[in-house]
């Protein structure tokens, strides 16, 4: 593709040989598919917006009114439970993070380092979940928690557990590929000639190496947390989601609000993300930042 | 299954002669990542799948296997996979446009970032929310309903009754069209990099020997995302088939496998009913694996033109 734009400039006509689409098609795919996917969003604004029944034959009125109701100390009571299930879900999403954090990478990083030939297996049981339904591990969750409730009380942030679970396959590729890319053995066996320790190595060489990575994984287990409703709606827990479709309910025009929210939440966060730099096109491709061993 | 797997790494002795001590030590790094996935992965998934085993008083019995001649749930299970199968093929097709539209966009563009970041969110977005979206546009109230309904005069439109059986949404077909709104983004995330993977030279090459457009397409480009192609088609019906929430949030009881789990889970007039849940799961994961493995085959297969 390089080739071919140094030969002929963008703006010329040149005949097309591969599998690209013109101008023209594209954008039309584009647009029809924006626009088909826009509409249930549009809806959903236009649904917060609704006051009131129309009048037969009228236009739906709408305004702001729901969007203030959030704010009105009258109606503390009933958003009560969702301020809660959006409290709870942002620690059980920090307590998912520092098992992304404190479990999956530092195993990640000590297969590769010390037992390549175990790779395989850890993306095995790293993928297993997306083949486990949530509803079927549901079921095993019950008995698994009615001991862990005994251990740790019956709170929602012990879904973390459970949630890390479901998180595994999300976290794993980001971080696999940005191992991928980097040579870690080389680097770590460098830094270790060069007299740092094993601490050293970790913190200073191998981490740095592995942020984007490692950042990736963060955010789209906080999407994913965020987004989670099987599992804390079988173990009766309140987080966001089962909270937002209780609070659908009572003040539905709320509820969407704060579905609209978490949707724009999401969205940026993965636009952050992609800002980044996307880590996964530069599966096994040497990079040339790590390769200035030559003068 | 999966137990097998994860104890692996504990039992295995490799390191050998003078290093076989600090070996182990290191074996130990491993320890604490294997135990959570036994703990939490491995022992839910044996008890899930296990429990269908047991009657309520815990003894062995394949009484619960009775679950699955049962009509409902047969016809559910049959319910379940139409959906995925339809879902699935709509969602690859729909996906594999919107990925040919993206050939030559810049990757690090904002268009790109854009669409993936869009991507993500919505193929995510399965669940309450989900159902929140349409219950606002296809729901009895909402706004593509009412627009039938009043500015074309359409009352009986398939949104306000399907089937005289309500509105098309709260009804197993009606599922299709939110499914489908997740299916076409991971289409779009799973697809977009074997398209990618068309080389320009492939294109180059067909034209020097005389091909078209045409036969560019039928005779290169398809025959070879055709392997990739198909398993996307697969893991959008892996997609659909475990799919609970949005089920969940829009139909109140049975239907599909997923809330037949529910079901059976939550029975408080039948007891001895949570056992069934660990058949019908176990249906679920076999139906799973029949075509995870059919994915494995055919991603080594379109493996063989990436690189």
């Amino acid at each position: 593709m390089s080739l071919e734009a140094q030969v002929a400039p963008r703006a010329g006509k040149t005949p097309r040989y591969g599998a690209e689409p013109s101008k023209a098609i594209r954008r039309v795919i584009l647009i029809v598919a924006g626009i088909l996917f826009l509409i249930p969003i549009g809806a959903m604004v236009q649904f917060t917006l609704r006051i009131g029944q129309p009048a037969p034959g009228q236009a739906q009125p709408l305004g702001f009114q729901h969007y203030l109701d959030i704010f009105n100390p009258a109606n503390e009571l009933t958003y009560d439970q969702l301020f809660q299930g959006i409290q709870n879900s942002v620690v059980i999403a920090l307590f998912t993070v520092v098992i992304v954090l404190v479990l999956l990478l530092p195993t990640m990083i000590l297969v590769e380092l010390k037992f390549p030939q175990l790779r395989k297996v850890l993306e095995f049981i790293c993928l297993v979940p997306i083949t486990i339904p949530s509803v079927v591990l549901v079921v095993g969750f019950i008995p698994v928690y009615s001991t862990v409730a005994q251990i740790f009380g019956s709170t929602p942030y012990t879904l973390a557990f459970g949630i890390g679970v479901i998180v595994l396959p999300y976290a794993y590729r980001p971080i696999a590929a940005n191992l991928a890319g980097v040579d870690v053995t080389t680097l770590s066996e460098a830094s270790r000639s060069l007299g740092a320790g094993w601490g050293n190595v970790l913190w200073r060489v191998i981490l740095p190496n592995l942020r984007r990575g490692i950042l990736s994984a963060v955010f789209i287990t906080i999407a994913v947390v965020l987004g989670e409703y099987t599992i804390a709606s079988f173990l009766s827990q309140n987080t966001f989601q089962t909270a937002l479709a209780l609070l659908e309910q009572q003040d539905p025009y709320v509820a969407v609000i704060f579905a609209l929210l978490a949707l724009i939440f999401a969205f940026v966060l993965l636009v952050v993300i992609g800002r980044f730099g996307s880590v996964r096109r530069t599966r096994r491709a040497p990079r040339p930042r790590k390769a200035p061993v030559n003068p | 299954m999966t137990a097998a797997v994860t104890t692996a790494p504990a039992t295995t002795t490799r390191g050998a002669g003078k290093t076989s001590r600090r070996r182990s030590a290191v074996w130990l790094g491993l320890t604490p990542f294997a135990l959570y996935v036994l703990l939490f992965l491995a022992i839910p998934a044996v008890l899930a799948v296990g429990s269908g085993f047991f009657s309520s008083a815990g003894a062995f019995t394949f009484d619960n296997f009775s679950a699955l001649a049962d009509p409902v749930i047969t016809g559910d299970l049959v319910a379940t996979i139409e959906l995925s199968v339809v879902t699935a093929v709509i969602g690859a097709v729909l996906g594999a446009i919107i990925c040919f539209a993206l050939l030559g966009t810049k990757p690090d563009g904002w268009l790109r970032t854009a669409i993936d970041s869009a991507s993500s969110v919505l193929a995510q977005f399965g669940g309450v929310m989900l159902a929140f979206a349409f219950v606002a546009t296809i729901g009895q109230q909402g706004l593509i309903t009412a627009w039938l309904t009043t500015t074309f005069g359409w009352t009986d439109n398939p949104f306000v009754v399907f089937n005289n059986n309500g509105p098309l949404l709260y009804q197993v077909a009606g599922l299709t069209i939110p499914y489908v709104y997740f299916q076409v983004p991971l289409m779009v995330i799973v697809f977009m990099p074997a398209m990618e993977g068309l080389k320009a030279t492939w294109g180059e090459a067909n034209a020097t020997l005389g091909g078209t457009r045409f036969t560019y397409w039928t005779r290169i480009a398809m025959p070879i995302l055709a392997p990739a192609f198909f398993g996307s088609v697969i893991l959008l019906f892996a997609n659909s088939f475990s799919s609970y929430a949005t089920a969940a949030a829009l139909i109140s009881q049975g239907g599909i496998l997923p809330l037949d789990i529910k079901g059976a889970l939550t029975s408080e007039t039948v007891i001895g009913k949570a056992n069934e849940a660990g058949v019908l799961a176990l249906a679920m994961v076999v139906v799973m694996i029949v075509v995870m493995v059919g994915y494995s085959f055919l991603d080594r297969r379109a493996s063989r033109w990436r690189s």
